[in-house]
């Protein structure tokens, strides 16, 4: 499987893609964080019109706050990459050429989920750093304390967060992986996983009272928080897990059965 | 260990109700060149498919290298191939494509450098698969299936969009490669080409195996024709009569007389050409070449 590994880790860190992620979520990372720190007079700094005060950023959880807030983002890109990577491979013709030189089909899914979940890595710990740093930056000019972010309660709660927003963004890769294979188009299936997850899961739980700690995005998003009042992280983890698992049930059995005649 | 790289026993592909490959049944020796060859349709792809384990058979077994085609794993380390064309990652270079596929396979990576070189495109290797010509891409299937040092190499239309000069490398390359000991199968509309270098052949004709043997013996068993002609056109009525009456059917093309006829009888159609004071121009005797052999085969009318 490690061949697989190597083989996908080749195509995911050409320039053109290894660069323009790097870029895109150093981009959110840079804009949230602004954002949180230079509106924080203005009475709403944060997402759906909340507010995070000075005082609130100044305890320990400050220093992931920026952080947290691209989660939801990250796990996006991570589903637009893990869809497109996938699916690309039947658009291309390419996957004859890989199930002649690895015929075990089984593997070269798993090598290639294990190559992306690396980049994801990659991806988070990029966002990682850059909101950190950003956030040391514009914390003095929002009268932001950063005392107690440096403290061993604060590094704990960054350590939390960012394991969280990692099992999110590769959830949310992992059902981009599953609409891909569905699919066999990059397209369709970005455009599907882009759709539910922005526009119909927010209809749905918005219509529905109750409905969101049932729908697959906003259980995988809710990981990245760290859970809410309204739906408990154990939850999510528990149906973003039987959501996935059932998700590969299926496209590995029509991955390992499909005549590839393309 | 087998000594046929390829084996097939009644392999059936179906599609609904479509039999794209019908009770197939070929055997492809070791270290010969064997030609692939039938109409579009026939089921050629689905059959190299089925081979390389890329789809399943419907019902039948075959064997590759002395493995099932059911176990691929056993004999693909050791199966170069190229099918349908060559297929990559546009946004990757030559060189970084194949390097996908030697890590995927376990190759060492310098044989990368040299089979670019080995094709021709060494000095393009760090191009983008999508700035290639059609020629380019072509070559780099090649290299691509030639990255494991194959003992069979599987080839789907190879020469497609190569020039004149690329059609010949490629032919070299396959003789050259057979000649180390290397079994080629290979699917080519290019018949001539086909019929210069593969020394056996299976044709296939909707789904079903026409022939499948010796090259040379399926060109042998196909009556030969004898052409000739007079030294004056007027002649022409008084050869036509010496054939009819030797009981051989002849016709005119291109003011020469085509007898289809046993190859030696025409020492006697030279005599009694002779006798009747006929001067032949031009006397020779040619078997119908694999392409005229070809549609005489996977036509309808000619088949039935």
């Amino acid at each position: 499987m490690l061949r697989v590994i190597y083989a996908e880790a080749r195509k995911l860190r050409r320039p053109t893609l290894a660069l323009s992620t790097t870029a895109i979520v150093a981009g959110l990372s840079v804009l949230f964080t602004s954002l949180v720190y230079l509106r924080i007079n203005s009475g709403h700094n944060t997402r759906r019109g909340e507010f995070i005060s000075a005082a609130q950023l100044s305890q320990a959880t400050g220093i992931g706050y920026g952080f947290k807030l691209v989660s939801a983002f990250l796990g996006l890109v991570a589903l637009c990459i893990f869809a497109s990577q996938t699916a690309q491979e039947y658009t291309y013709g390419t996957l004859r050429n890989l199930l002649v030189r690895q015929p075990a089909r089984m593997k070269i899914l798993a090598g290639k989920c294990g190559a992306m979940i690396v980049f994801a890595i990659f991806m988070v710990t990029v966002t990682a750093i850059i909101t950190v740093a950003a956030s040391y930056l514009l914390a003095p000019s929002a009268k932001v304390s950063t005392s107690a972010w440096a403290t061993s309660a604060g590094l704990s709660y960054l350590g939390h967060t960012f394991f969280n927003v990692l099992l999110s963004t590769v959830g949310f890769g992992l059902f981009g992986m599953i609409l891909g294979l569905l699919f066999r188009s990059p397209i369709s299936a970005i455009s599907v996983g882009v759709l539910w997850n922005l526009i119909l899961e927010n209809i749905l739980s918005a219509a529905l009272s109750g409905s969101a700690k049932w729908l697959p995005g906003q259980n995988i998003s809710n990981i990245g928080e760290g859970g809410t009042i309204d739906l408990s992280y154990s939850r999510s983890l528990v149906m973003s897990a039987a959501y996935l698992v059932l998700g590969f049930a299926i496209v590995s059995t029509l991955f390992k059965k499909r005549d590839v005649a393309n | 260990m087998s000594d046929l790289a390829i084996s097939v026993t009644n392999l059936t592909k179906v599609y609904g109700e479509r039999a794209a490959v019908s009770s197939a049944n070929f055997e492809v020796p070791l270290g010969t060149i064997c030609g692939f060859v039938g109409p579009n349709g026939a089921g050629k792809t689905t059959t190299i498919r089925m081979l390389l384990g890329l789809i399943e058979p419907t019902s039948g077994t075959g064997t590759v290298l002395g493995h099932s085609i059911n176990e691929p794993e056993k004999f693909l380390p050791y199966v170069g191939a190229m099918i349908e064309g060559p297929a990559f990652y546009p946004a990757l270079s030559g060189a970084e494509n194949l390097r996908v596929l030697a890590s995927l396979g376990g190759f060492p990576q310098q044989r990368v450098m040299e089979l670019l070189d080995l094709v021709g495109l060494g000095d393009r290797a760090k191009s983008k698969f999508k700035t290639y010509s059609l020629g380019m891409k072509q070559r780099l299937g090649i290299a691509a299936a030639l990255l494991p040092n194959p003992r069979l190499l599987i080839l789907d239309e190879p020469t497609n969009g190569l020039d004149p000069s690329g059609i010949h490398e490629v032919r070299e390359l396959m003789k050259r490669l057979a000649s180390q000991g290397t079994s080629v199968f290979v699917s080519s509309h290019l018949l001539s080409e086909i019929e210069m270098i593969a020394e056996y052949l299976v044709m296939l004709r909707s789904g079903k195996v026409i022939f499948s043997g010796k090259t040379e013996s399926l060109l042998e068993a196909q009556q030969p024709i004898i052409i000739a002609k007079p030294e004056y056109s007027v002649d022409m009525p008084k050869l036509i009569a010496i054939a009819t009456e030797s009981g051989h059917s002849s016709s005119i093309v291109d003011d020469e007389l085509h007898v289809l006829s046993p190859a030696d009888w025409s020492a006697t159609f030279n005599r009694l050409a002779f006798e009747a004071g006929i001067t032949l121009a031009n006397l020779a005797t040619v078997r119908p070449s694999l392409e005229e052999t070809f549609f005489e085969l996977t036509t309808e009318s000619g088949a039935n």
